[in-house]
């Protein structure tokens, strides 16, 4: 199969999806005035990108968004060998990590506000902190997991003790932390969104609020493709990505 | 003088309510320089846990270990280890796993790259510098595994249980590359099995291993030289079988106890 009809076979579903979205609105499925046609998002999304700074408004929420997950990357991955390495890190961290996973993160968004301010660092923090624990476990689960040999052979060939969680546990353990990262990824945009949502003057998630106020749900539902096809777009650099790094695997 | 002195060296295992486990009760053992000597015992006799304690990977709970006179607490590059397993780098292809060890002692990449070539070409895998182990068979893994550890030239090879994952034939070209290897470098080995046959085939000596606690059972002197026989080879590994099937045996009976 050539790789250009394996493409158009991996997006096809999304534009059946696009073209059932246009006949649902079409056939007025729903009330037509609150449920926008493709067509009407498309022109609304249009509007917003020539006159309504819609590309401001992503360029912050992706700052925010990508400046929270990296740094959950960085401190996730770090942590989550620091556990699997060191039974006292563990022994304190592991309770408070199992005890906030349930914790929906976007209910502390209030919170961070109150802490933080309305500004940036609220919102980054929000999505810090919702995407640190499933990179911190995966990570952990994955490092302690790996082949205790890998280590020995290393440890026997001249890498010295301490770089060991760097030159044989993260790349061993690579596999299931980039699949961590994945499932952060998406959440970061999902909070994102929320903390957005909820307080502030700009980003995707406020215009989103703010749209959907004025009853502009034509505007509302362009704000949240715009956030469906930057999140998309993360996603499949991730996956591409994600091939460079282990293409020793196939 | 020996080379590796075991000295009186047992492992317990802590099981909780004080209770312990003796994986290894009071081993002692001289190995000379230059020779083959394999250890073989029923499963759980404790037989790839010595190799782990000489290897330094594994602490002594009594006595203690020697190389050349002094006590090892650690690896070293004097030790050189292959497992079952072959625990290669999956992320790092056959050339990145064989300089590994050079790269960790500072050779210069020309000359890492050489001496890694030399190790792979012995090993018979020239044409497959750039291919990761994941699409490598078993024995070619193993033999990278072997490349890897000989190229920091160590002056004890250590192997656990080597060719315990391969097929049948590859496991008996392996046995007799190695043997070759052996006798054109002399290097140490200690040479952790199950296999009776192949333990006769290699070594100089064989350490019979009793079930655990694992103790030495006996050490036989297996006299042939390269030139045996494979009907000497099997009257030999016959004799062994005697000595270890008792121990085999109440391994069995053991287990089926739930111990």
């Amino acid at each position: 199969m050539s790789k250009a009809l394996r493409i158009a076979i991996f997006y096809l579903p999304i534009f059946v999806g696009l073209a059932l979205w246009e006949l649902a609105a079409r056939a007025s499925l729903l009330n037509p005035s609150l449920f926008p046609s493709l067509g009407e998002t498309l022109t609304a999304f249009g509007r917003l990108a020539t006159k309504g700074h819609l590309l401001d408004h992503a360029e912050l929420s992706l700052f925010r968004q990508s400046s929270g997950f990296f740094l959950a990357a960085f401190f996730g991955i770090a942590s989550g060998i620091l556990m699997a390495e060191n039974r006292r890190a563990r022994n304190i961290l592991e309770p408070l990590l199992r005890a906030t996973y349930p914790l929906p993160k976007s209910a502390l968004i209030p919170l961070f506000m109150l802490w933080l301010g309305i500004g940036d660092s609220a919102k980054v923090a929000a999505v810090f902190l919702g995407c640190l624990l499933p990179i911190v476990l995966t990570t952990f689960n994955a490092a302690r997991g790996i082949n205790k040999q890998l280590v020995w052979s290393a440890w026997s060939l001249g890498t010295p003790k301490w770089l060991i969680p760097w030159k044989v546990v993260l790349p061993a353990a690579l596999p299931e932390v980039m699949s961590g990262l994945r499932i952060a990824l998406a959440l970061s945009f999902t909070l994102m969104v929320s903390a957005e949502f909820l307080i502030g003057q700009r980003g995707l998630g406020f215009l989103i609020g703010t749209l959907g106020e004025d009853g502009d749900y034509a505007g509302m539902f362009a704000a949240v493709l715009a956030v469906t096809i930057i999140g998309f777009a993360a996603d499949r650099l991730f996956v591409w990505l994600n091939g460079v790094l282990l293409s020793w695997r196939d | 003088m020996a080379l590796i002195d075991i000295d009186g060296v047992s492992k317990t295992y802590a099981l909780g309510n004080d209770r312990e486990l003796t994986a290894i009760d009071r081993i002692a053992l001289s190995i000379r320089e230059g020779e083959f000597v394999s250890i073989i015992g029923p499963s759980g006799c404790g037989k790839s846990t010595l190799l782990h304690m000489i290897g330094g990977f594994v602490p002594c709970s009594a006595g203690e270990i020697r190389v050349r006179g002094a006590a090892i607490h650690e690896p070293g590059p004097d030790r050189g280890i292959v497992f079952q397993h072959f625990a290669l780098f999956p992320w790092k292809t056959v050339l990145g796993n064989v300089e590994y060890g050079l790269a960790e002692r500072g050779v210069a990449k020309a000359e890492r790259r050489r001496t890694a070539q030399s190790f792979i070409d012995m090993v018979k895998l020239n044409g497959f510098e750039n291919t990761f182990p994941n699409r490598l068979s078993g024995g070619m893994q193993q033999r990278v595994a072997i490349a890897r550890m000989l190229a920091c030239e160590p002056s004890i090879l250590l192997m656990d249980e080597p060719f315990g994952a391969l097929d049948a034939q590859t496991r008996k070209i392996m046995q007799e590359e190695l043997r070759e290897l052996w006798q054109r470098f002399r290097k140490t080995v200690v040479f952790v099995t199950h296999d009776v046959r192949e333990a006769v085939f290699l070594s100089q000596r064989v350490v019979v291993m009793s079930a655990r606690p694992g103790r030495i059972k006996t050490i036989i002197e297996t006299g042939l030289g390269p030139d045996a026989t494979r009907a000497a080879i099997d009257a030999k590994a016959d004799e062994l079988w005697d000595l270890l099937r008792d121990e085999v045996v109440r391994t069995i009976a053991e287990e089926g106890r739930g111990l």
